[in-house]
């Protein structure tokens, strides 16, 4: 099994026109037919998308009418940032159930405009400025690259892409393999969370282990770390290897990612490493040892 | 985006919340009409730096015992005397490094009678992924050691975004400050009035300290500092028109031309990385192998073959550099890429400093013939462990 995506996953793109939207999408449709049903697009709708190996998919001219004509039951957003928090809007309203937001660089307000709006709705999101999902052989939704994964144990999740691809990588390469690896990104108020996704990590009984990844700035990874324990009383337990960038960063300067400051004497990478071995995650001291620490917390 | 405390003051006002008269000069030889020009007899003269502490700050140039970055004065004469003193000296505070920051610019302002100093700041609250207001009756003095100390004295109110700032959201404030009377009133109008200035203005931070109560019962921004969220920079042409960039490393504007992210650091070892939380995790590696880098520099998930040559000019502009590593993790990145726009800067600027360049993800196959074609020294790593124990060998 895998978590949020699989082979039945359809998926529409909202932005799917544009030259980032066009590549990924056809990236998508080549890694094992991920079923991509349509794009979205105001003026275009009723023309068809033309991928460079004669893939077509039909565009239509809202998410609301893409959904009724295709069924589809997710959809990834590489809409520009001016644009961006709209589009999640528009696919909340049409109550899309999964909406994953590739975009980097949303205006933190309309971030929050969204968060209001998704609090009472059917949707959950994943994102923005995230690199998406993939469950390897089934669906890949987002930005990761497909060759690096393999079909196996460990679920992943960080607040960085290319740390995810890391993640993916040494796991593929130590024989372990992937259940699904879910980037929740960088920004400081996004959708989905690391507790959210822990949670369903620890439900999929496929997924025998855990990789997770986070970095500097506010106090999720305190909050996930609280929330293993928790859920260990509960006898609800699966190894865990860890990572935590940016303990060479400067306290103040934001570290590329708009989510990535430690600011007000919070958010420092000691004190989440802390939490995090405090709640049973072998915290790997470097970034090139993820899938080794995994190996030797497996090993006992 | 930071701007100076003049700066973040008439942004305020111009919402209409209660600041004193003040004129910012830039020469001594302002000095005299700035402070004709306010009421007196008391004047405040403050340093305008993009750094905090200014007031427990020190003069470089000036003996140990000269008074701070922001000083009273009594007479017209007084404010022209501690204009002189400060302007082009540097003053160091806690928060600018030892290197310290050339004061150009002074505030010169009318002071005010002081009952009570109170904190007041806005903020995203990112585990509500609301506003909050969070305030205190310690105002004046650091609101991170208030908070390290006597944690019990913060009081943080979120608002709800479709609601906005409610009455009882204002008298929840106001109780937590202890305002009553005129100052009570003053607070119905400025805490919607701040909300209101952040929102519309795609404010980061906000941070009133303090925040007075003065001898007359009212309240007065004493203090302001304003960060601008930089990604909603594109919709405020006038917020954009308040940066300074004599404030900013030069390096970093440079970078920020070709939207790349970048922080320069005191290491000696240059990073070009593809992803903020890889190139964080660089600088890392770079140290757990006992060195440190000289920056963090992330090219971004589309980067142009220009983006990446302007990015490694960028590094090998910085004197301290004695190492490069490039280290790369395709994703939307494509290493063949990343691998023309090294060849390509290299060439144009020459290699003077051994580099190490570690390539993995889409297209790596051909990224790597690229570097191997390309004749120039370049040392090839097979994964980041290999890299950051090459580069920091070859440093030495």
């Amino acid at each position: 099994m895998s978590i949020l995506v699989n082979k039945d996953t359809k998926v529409i793109v909202q932005g799917l026109t544009g030259k980032t939207g066009t590549f990924h999408t056809e990236q998508a449709l080549r890694y094992y037919g991920t079923k991509m049903v349509g794009g979205v697009h105001p003026k275009k709708g009723g023309e068809l998308w033309h991928g460079s190996e004669e893939e077509t998919l039909p565009i239509f001219a809202s998410v609301a009418e893409a959904k009724d004509a295709t069924g589809a039951d997710a959809s990834v957003i590489y809409v520009p940032p001016a644009g961006a928090a709209d589009a999640i809007i528009e696919a909340i309203e049409a109550e899309i159930p999964f909406i994953t937001c590739i975009t980097e660089g949303i205006p933190v307000l309309d971030m929050v405009r969204v968060k209001a709006r998704l609090e009472k709705s059917k949707s959950r999101l994943l994102g923005p400025n995230c690199p998406g999902i993939l469950t390897p052989e089934e669906c890949k939704i987002g930005i990761m690259p497909g060759s690096i994964f393999k079909k196996g144990n460990v679920g992943i999740v960080s607040r960085s892409g290319t740390l995810t691809y890391e993640a993916v990588f040494q796991t593929t390469n130590e024989g372990l393999g992937q259940t699904t690896a879910v980037g929740i990104g960088g920004d400081p108020v996004k959708g989905t969370e690391f507790i959210d996704v822990l949670e369903l990590f620890l439900a999929d009984p496929e997924t025998t282990s855990i990789i997770m990844i986070g970095e500097i700035g506010g106090g999720a990874e305190e909050d996930a770390a609280q929330f293993l324990i928790d859920e260990a009383k509960k006898g609800r337990k699966k190894p865990m290897a860890g990572f935590i960038a940016g303990r060479t960063a400067p306290k103040g300067r934001t570290m590329g990612h708009a989510g990535a400051v430690v600011s007000g004497g919070k958010g420092d990478a000691e004190s989440k490493i802390a939490a995090m071995e405090a709640a049973g995650i072998r915290v790997s001291p470097s970034p090139a040892r993820l899938g080794s620490t995994l190996v030797e917390v497996l090993k006992g | 985006m930071n701007i100076h405390e003049y700066q973040a003051k008439q942004v305020l006002k111009g919402f209409g919340a209660p600041v004193a008269a003040g004129v910012a000069i830039t020469s001594a030889d302002e000095a005299e009409a700035a402070a004709k020009a306010l009421p007196g007899p008391l004047y405040v003269v403050k340093s305008q730096i993009h750094a905090g502490g200014r007031g427990k700050g020190k003069f470089k140039e000036l003996p140990a015992d000269a008074k701070g970055g922001v000083r009273l004065a009594f007479s017209i004469e007084d404010v022209v005397k501690n204009a002189k003193e400060m302007l082009g000296n540097t003053l160091v505070t806690a928060q600018t490094g030892d290197a310290g920051k050339q004061v150009n610019r002074l505030y010169i302002e009318d002071g005010a009678d002081i009952a009570r100093e109170l904190y007041c700041s806005l903020l995203v609250d990112r585990g509500t992924g609301r506003l909050s207001f969070v305030v205190s009756t310690e105002g004046g003095m650091d609101i991170e050691a208030v908070a390290h100390d006597t944690p019990e004295k913060i009081v943080t109110i979120d608002i709800d975004p479709v609601a906005g700032v409610t009455d009882a959201n204002i008298a929840e404030i106001n109780t937590a400050l202890k305002l009553d009377g005129a100052a009570a009133q003053d607070g119905e109008t400025l805490f919607p009035t701040l909300y209101r200035a952040f929102v519309e203005k795609d404010m980061s931070m906000l941070e009133i300290n303090p925040l007075i109560v003065m001898e007359n019962g009212r309240l007065r921004v004493l203090d302001a500092k304003v960060s601008f969220d930089g990604n909603a920079l594109f919709r405020h042409p006038d917020v954009l028109a308040l940066r300074d960039e004599t404030e900013e490393d030069p390096k970093e504007i440079e970078a920020s031309k070709y939207d790349l992210a970048y922080v320069a650091l005191d290491g000696d070892i240059g990073c070009m990385v593809n992803g903020a939380g890889l190139a964080m995790a660089t600088m890392d590696i770079i140290k757990l192998y006992g060195k440190e880098p000289a920056n963090f520099l992330d090219v971004g998930g589309g980067a142009s073959k220009e983006k990446v040559t302007a990015a490694f000019k960028i590094i090998t502009s910085d004197p301290n550099v004695r190492g490069i590593l490039v280290n790369i993790f395709g994703g939307i990145m494509r290493c063949d890429v990343i691998a023309e726009g090294v060849v390509a800067a290299v060439k144009e600027v020459g290699l003077k400093v051994p580099l190490v360049v570690r390539l993995e993800g889409t297209n790596v196959d051909l990224g790597k013939k690229i570097l191997n074609e390309s004749g120039l020294a370049i040392t090839a790593a097979d994964d980041l462990d290999d890299a950051a124990q090459k580069i920091v060998a070859a440093v030495g």
